[in-house]
């Protein structure tokens, strides 16, 4: 216990150790996580009582098979404020950006005091997340010009790209401010897309909060239910049985299997390998039929719940139906391997320095292709991934094909986890009871196709959510991109992107 | 490129025969969204509606009202039905011309046809642009249209095109529930648009909103915004059912759903 503690709470966040801190003493308080080796995850903003002020919390990882930490500070009703962490902890400063629009909280000496998740023009009446912001209220919106970097000289043009693209995309627009082919400075307009999915949570039971974790980001349906239900079972000391945590896992990586394939596939398209291309979404398309014909959903939806599964699921004939595809993805990876064409456009492009993935918080096959080694199911095991033999790839260069060889690696060892699994799977039922504590609080991770995920979870009184924060991979990685960006050229850019695997549903929520 | 040329050609055929040649497993076990069974139905009981979170079974005066056009296909309607009113089925080919077909009828009387504007679309039978827009989806209808172009379902063999200018674009496919700042975005490349021209509203949160419409940020889907030619709820549609309602709008395929009746 050092001096920035206030005391400790006997309840609170389950599956965390917790300290309570004063507004004045959260730089200190990080400054000790971060001296004792502890990466900051992310850091959000609920209100306890309605009218009440709020309380902030910021999530560290203080590495493997230690508990996370959470720092937990309650603002007073009359100054709610607090010092920005984001020039010593550059990954916080879209948290804070996200809480001062959202939450209403004033963060001092922020470096980059611009809209981020509202778009200018936006006039909520509270901020949206406090409770008093009516659930079903329209905010008011009028378009308004953009906050944009200021511009010096006139040899440099704009190119705004979106935020309706080329191809079937999700909603994004990427601002590019360009002298002929070099690219000098990139900067992505993002939140379209933002639906207001967390407020969405509030008054919902555990069963139908999964329905809403499912749509977060479609392909990471999985991901998303896995973390938030883990975080209501935690929050309700819940135990869920052993087949439902060997089935979770056989789930996600099903999820992770079709995802990468499309990506190689996609990649293929961007660097314009046509036979490629198709050999990619192909395998792709062959596992959501997969999923399809085993799950009666090509995105496995509508299974995972909290407690468990839904129902029981015969996996007997997975395997025989991933070994006949086996050799196809084997030949298919190895292909691209002995491509000049493809790897001349993929070796040394968006470029990530392992100094900048940790620092502005990269996550997943993006933080595992800069050197760094760190892999949620490994290092904080869920499910049923402690029982399982599993390697984590890691490469350092930290270029576009570094990313590709992480997604490689990833999808044998998917098949091998999955097989591993099927073979291991125990008997029994696939749910347990689970009642809503009122009151309690959990917290559940899982590593996702695309990097962490991270969902906080609140119950009221009644025992319905109060709050539940979602910290998605995306919106990690989005924040890390433009780094790779900035200084290149235009026609590495599609590749470049393409190579980061991003969405934008999980990343605006 | 010999060596691609070569695993291409070793490769085969990939695509499948549907829609011209019929496969009754064109996705296989993929459940679409439940069906429901008026004769098997109980009176004073409305478990149904109380697991349905975003509203598509109501019950007013004992009397069920399902809307297909809010259902999500999350399948717990079918498991809180203690009579088997509400089954899992396999009924994914969910394309409408008119929304009401979304909404189950007691009595059948499918509206007429708009004669003069399929007159014009007769015409574009044969070749069709679309422009998609997303206007705030979870991007599983992302990956769905995505898949669209992989060699299995192989849109292009049809006359189907993706094209990246609302310029040369016949139909704006839209998915999302509207999210306040798309709303500016999705109006302008419809004003970009030549006539004749068509929208279809592709996934249950550009039909309706789903669970993901209203809040602060959402609108409900296409209504009020634009107006609709072909309205395909799904959670999300697979890619089958886009293609059968792709054809749907080009006349060169029958509506399946009637009075929320899916025709076997």
């Amino acid at each position: 216990m050092t001096d920035a503690s206030r005391n400790t709470p006997s309840h609170g966040m389950q599956g965390t150790v917790q300290r309570l801190v004063w507004p004045h003493s959260v730089p200190q308080a990080c400054e000790e996580l971060i001296q004792a080796g502890a990466r900051l995850q992310m850091a959000y903003a609920w209100f306890p009582r309605p009218g009440d002020a709020p309380e902030v919390l910021y999530l560290a990882d203080k590495g493997p098979h230690q508990p996370f930490e959470i720092l937990r500070c309650t603002l007073p009703q009359d100054q709610q404020e607090l010092p920005s962490m984001a020039p010593r902890i550059p990954l916080l400063g879209w948290y804070e950006r996200e809480m001062h629009e959202l939450c209403g909280i004033h963060f001092k000496g922020h470096p980059e005091p611009r809209p981020l998740v509202l778009h200018e023009g936006s006039q909520p009446p509270f901020p949206p997340l406090d409770p008093r912001y009516e659930p079903t209220e329209p905010m008011p919106y009028t378009e308004s010009p953009w906050d944009l970097p200021p511009l010096e000289g006139g040899d440099v043009q704009i190119l705004p790209f979106g935020p309706v693209r080329a191809d079937v995309l999700e909603s994004a627009q990427i601002l590019f401010y360009y002298i002929g082919e070099a690219i000098l400075h990139c900067h992505p307009r993002l939140f379209f897309k933002h639906r207001g999915m967390e407020k969405r949570f509030e008054g919902l039971t555990p069963q139908m909060g999964a329905l809403m974790a499912e749509r977060i980001s479609g392909v990471d349906s999985i991901a998303h239910t896995l973390a938030f239900c883990q975080a209501v079972e935690s929050a309700c000391a819940c135990s869920v049985p052993p087949r439902a945590l060997y089935l979770r896992t056989i789930l996600a990586e099903l999820e992770r299997l079709y995802n990468h394939l499309y990506y190689l596939g996609h990649l293929c398209h961007t660097t314009t390998l046509k036979v490629g291309e198709a050999q990619g979404k192909l395998l792709s398309e062959q596992c959501k039929q997969i999923n399809g014909l085993f799950t009666g959903s090509r995105f496995l939806r509508a299974l995972i719940t909290p407690g468990g599964l839904r129902r029981d699921l015969d996996v007997s004939s997975l395997p025989s139906k991933l070994h006949a595809l086996e050799p196809e993805i084997d030949r298919y990876m190895e292909l691209l391997e002995q491509t000049n064409s493809h790897l001349d456009r993929l070796i040394t492009t968006g470029h990530l320095p392992a100094q900048i993935a940790y620092d502005q918080g990269a996550t997943g096959p993006i933080k595992r292709a800069s050197g760094i080694t760190h892999d949620l199911r490994s290092d904080h095991p869920y499910a049923a991934y402690a029982e399982l033999p599993m390697e984590i790839p890691v490469r350092s260069e930290g270029d576009a094909h570094a990313r590709v060889q992480i997604r490689i690696q990833e999808i044998r060892n998917s098949l091998a986890l999955i097989f591993t699994a099927v073979d291991r799977l125990p008997t029994g039922p696939v749910i347990s009871p689970l009642d809503p504590v009122p009151s309690a609080e959990g917290l559940g991770w899982c590593e996702g196709t695309r990097g962490s995920i991270y969902y906080c979870v609140h119950f009221d009184p009644q025992g319905r959510f109060a709050r539940v924060k979602i910290k998605s991979s995306s919106f990690s990685n989005w924040r890390v991109f433009p780094f790779t960006v900035h200084d290149t050229n235009m026609m590495d850019y599609a590749i470049n992107e393409a190579s980061f695997g991003l969405t934008m549903a999980g990343c605006d929520r | 490129m010999p060596l691609w040329t070569l695993f291409g050609l070793n490769r085969g055929l990939a695509t499948t025969p549907w829609p011209n040649k019929a496969d009754a497993s064109m996705q296989p076990g993929v459940l679409g969204l439940p069906q429901y069974h008026p004769e098997q139905c109980r009176e004073d009981c409305r478990d149904c509606a109380d697991a349905c979170l975003p509203k598509a079974i109501t019950i007013a005066d004992r009397n069920l009202h399902l809307d297909y056009g809010k259902c999500i296909g999350c399948q717990l309607c079918t498991e809180a039905c203690p009579s088997q009113a509400m089954t899992p089925s396999n009924n994914w080919a969910f394309g409408v011309r008119d929304r009401k077909d979304l909404e189950w009828t007691d009595a059948l009387n499918s509206p007429l046809a708009r004669e003069l504007k399929n007159g014009i679309l007769k015409h574009f039978k044969r070749s069709l642009h679309i422009r998609h827009v997303d206007a705030g989806s979870c991007n599983g209808c992302e990956s769905e249209l995505q898949a669209l172009n992989n060699p299995f379902y192989n849109l292009h063999r049809l006359g189907i095109f993706f094209t990246p200018s609302p310029r040369f674009a016949d139909l704006l496919l839209v998915t999302g529930s509207v999210t306040y700042a798309m709303r500016g975005p999705l109006l302008e490349t419809w004003n970009a648009m030549p006539e004749p021209r068509w929208v279809m509203a592709t996934g249950t949160c550009a039909v309706s909103g789903g669970i993901t419409g209203g809040g602060y940020s959402c609108a409900h889907g296409l209504e009020g915004i634009l107006p609709v030619d072909v309205y395909l709820p799904g959670c999300p549609p697979n890619p089958a059912a886009i293609i059968q309602a792709l054809l749907l709008l080009l006349d060169r395929t029958g509506q399946k759903v009637h009075g929320g009746r899916y025709a076997s």
